[in-house]
């Protein structure tokens, strides 16, 4: 037993529970006056705008609250306050660009978002056609990016899978030092291998003897991209099922690699989607190997094995730059509806892996 | 149904270390079999090389001899997955597959060993929790997720799912460490129930629990930490609380040591 020494506070303060706490209507009130104060001070001299006013407005009710708090309930509750006020302004300032992108997206998106855009392509529309839409590139987009994950994703899992339940030792090693090293490979790069490999040396093969852009080149290009972020997540998320879980297993008789595909994948499935949604929503999001191995294009290709595809990305880039004056209003609603096609996979993922699942 | 387990000198490894060091006994079929000993002597280890759960952790092997019914478990040509069918286990903590109903749970052993038919199945289901003592507690949620149930609820039913493969032996690592008096009390009138059928071998910090529910009691210890844990004494039950022969059990059993 240690000897008990008398706490270093005086006893009718330990004693007591009740504190006096600032009311609802004082921090309203420091708030108002805050907002008031930094407005006059901005407005009148002249130095600033709105975004002055609330910067200085939040610092000011920083500074009041933090002042009327130790006043009235002591330093600790001051800190406490203060720190709270500090850490929600920080989230709504962390908020503050997305809702911008969004904000951003559907004002200047919703424009030429009508059903041209849907069901035309591009070919044959001149710098003064206001028509003219993103049906080829949908088109493209989706068979690029849905290829690359037909690839990808049985790839990534089974690398996962060797790395976190069988490898041992220095050749699991290597290959995770390896899928670090391909996370950092920047995309034209990836595009780039595919053109040296695919299309100078590989298609000429499968063509008439000249190389030939397509579709699957970018497919392969994005597969690059997409393996070592689903390879990563995957491998995190095994880890994280409990070894009693397989051990659970083991003891019924069950082989290893039944348990792997029935206890454990499913264990930690909704967090293997969530990486594979990341991973697609990267790939879709990629212009410059798109552009170097597919080609880009004008007209609506359904074949991704040949000829030249576009992808959204791809079309925002082309239209953002182009000289006619209804490009842009494309460019936006091709930005918009990559937005909306990657936010409506991620839901549609998510609540496919949910089901079947009790309620996490 | 039940078999003899016999183990002779069995030695165990974890990497370089030597956990458990030329362990023999035998254990009589339809009997419940109690190990207790300090924590480290290797009780757990010794259980989990019954069924060769020991192995399964990287670096970790078993030397000597352990057979069951006459058949070396650890023999070249032997498929681990058999004696673990055969060996069936409960561990320390209660472990319901999160993704499973209740129902999912109890027959995951048949339906991941290729058991397909419905029938069988729901057959199969209700005998095993009838056995572990839960039927009446699940049997109008049974679609529900068994890691819903409580605690002790959730060991029955890992109970259910270890006798739904009907194993010969029931091995169990600390079952009532996680749970409740009420829990405990529930899970050791079903090993009594059990002992009909089973083998049961039990590892146990609660020596209470040994000598209420054991047959026979195998007490293990270690000299010092890092040496190998090694039997002191393996006896009846009745003998090792009341009279046992070494000097090292009774001090452990009275309380004077561990």
């Amino acid at each position: 037993m240690t000897t008990m020494t008398a706490p270093p506070v005086a006893p009718e303060q330990n004693l007591r529970l009740r504190a006096r706490r600032l009311p609802v209507v004082a921090l309203l009130g420091i708030a108002v006056a805050a907002v008031a104060v930094a407005a006059l001070l901005v407005y009148a001299t002249g130095i600033g705008g709105f975004a002055l006013v609330v910067a200085l407005a939040m610092l000011l009710y920083l500074v009041g609250l933090f002042a009327a708090s130790s006043a009235v309930e002591g330093r600790r509750q001051a800190r406490n306050r203060t720190w709270s006020a500090l850490i929600h302004s920080a989230f709504v300032l962390a908020l503050l660009p997305l809702i911008s992108v969004v904000w951003t997206l559907l004002s200047n998106g919703m424009e030429r978002l009508d059903r041209t855009f849907f069901l035309t392509s591009m070919n044959n529309i001149g710098a003064r056609d206001p028509n003219g839409g993103a049906y080829h590139a949908i088109v493209g987009t989706l068979e690029q990016v849905g290829i690359a994950t037909l690839i990808t994703v049985p790839l990534g899992l089974a690398c996962a899978i060797y790395v976190v339940e069988y490898g041992r030792g220095r050749f699991a090693q290597l290959i995770r030092f390896f899928v670090d090293v391909m996370t950092g490979i920047p995309s034209i790069v990836a595009g780039l291998f595919v053109l040296a490999f695919w299309i100078l040396i590989v298609s000429p093969y499968l063509n008439d003897g000249r190389p030939g852009y397509s579709g699957f080149a970018a497919s392969l290009a994005l597969s690059v991209l997409m393996l070592p972020t689903i390879v990563r997540s995957t491998e995190e998320m095994l880890r994280l099922v409990p070894a009693p879980l397989r051990e659970g297993s083991y003891a019924l008789g069950v082989p290893k690699w039944k348990t792997i595909l029935r206890i454990v994948l499913p264990t930690a499935a909704p967090g293997i989607v969530t990486g594979v949604m990341l991973a697609i929503a990267r790939a879709a999001g990629e212009t410059a190997p798109v552009l170097l191995v597919a080609g880009g294009g004008a007209a609506i290709n359904f074949n991704p094995f040949e000829n030249n595809q576009s992808s959204l990305a791809l079309f925002v880039y082309q239209q953002a730059g182009d000289a006619s004056r209804y490009a842009p209003a494309r460019a936006w609603a091709a930005a918009l509806t990559l937005v909306a096609l990657v936010l409506i996979l991620t839901i549609a993922a998510k609540l496919l892996a949910r089901r079947n699942r009790f309620g996490r | 149904m039940a078999m003899r387990i016999e183990a002779t000198n069995v030695t165990a490894y974890y990497g370089g270390f030597k956990a458990i060091e030329n362990i023999t006994l035998t254990v009589e079929p339809k009997t419940v079999t109690a190990l207790i000993g300090p924590s480290g002597c290797g009780k757990s280890t010794f259980l989990r090389s019954i069924n060769r759960m020991h192995e399964v952790l990287p670096g970790a092997r078993v030397d000597g001899r352990l057979t069951i019914d006459g058949q070396d478990i650890y023999d070249r040509d032997v498929d681990v997955t058999a004696v673990r069918r055969m060996i069936g286990m409960v561990f320390q903590r209660p472990n319901p597959f999160p993704t499973m109903s209740i129902f999912e749970n109890v027959v995951a052993g048949l339906r991941l060993n290729g058991v397909r038919k419905k029938s069988i199945l729901e057959e199969a289901a209700e005998r095993a929790l009838r056995s572990a003592n839960l039927w009446d507690e699940v049997k109008d949620r049974l679609d529900k997720p068994g890691a819903g149930l409580s605690g002790g609820q959730q060991q029955r039913l890992c109970i259910a799912r270890t006798i739904a493969v009907e194993p010969q032996v029931v091995l169990m690592d600390e079952p009532c460490s996680a749970l409740d008096p009420i829990s405990t009390l529930a899970i050791e009138d079903l090993m009594f129930k059990l002992k009909d059928r089973y083998t049961i071998i039990i590892v146990t910090h609660n020596m209470q629990q040994a000598a209420r529910v054991s047959d026979k009691t195998a007490f293990f210890s270690i000299e010092r930490t890092g040496d190998p844990g090694r039997l002191i004494e393996y006896d009846d039950t009745q003998k090792i609380f009341s009279n046992p022969s070494e000097k090292k059990t009774e001090d452990y059993i009275t309380g004077r040591f561990g």
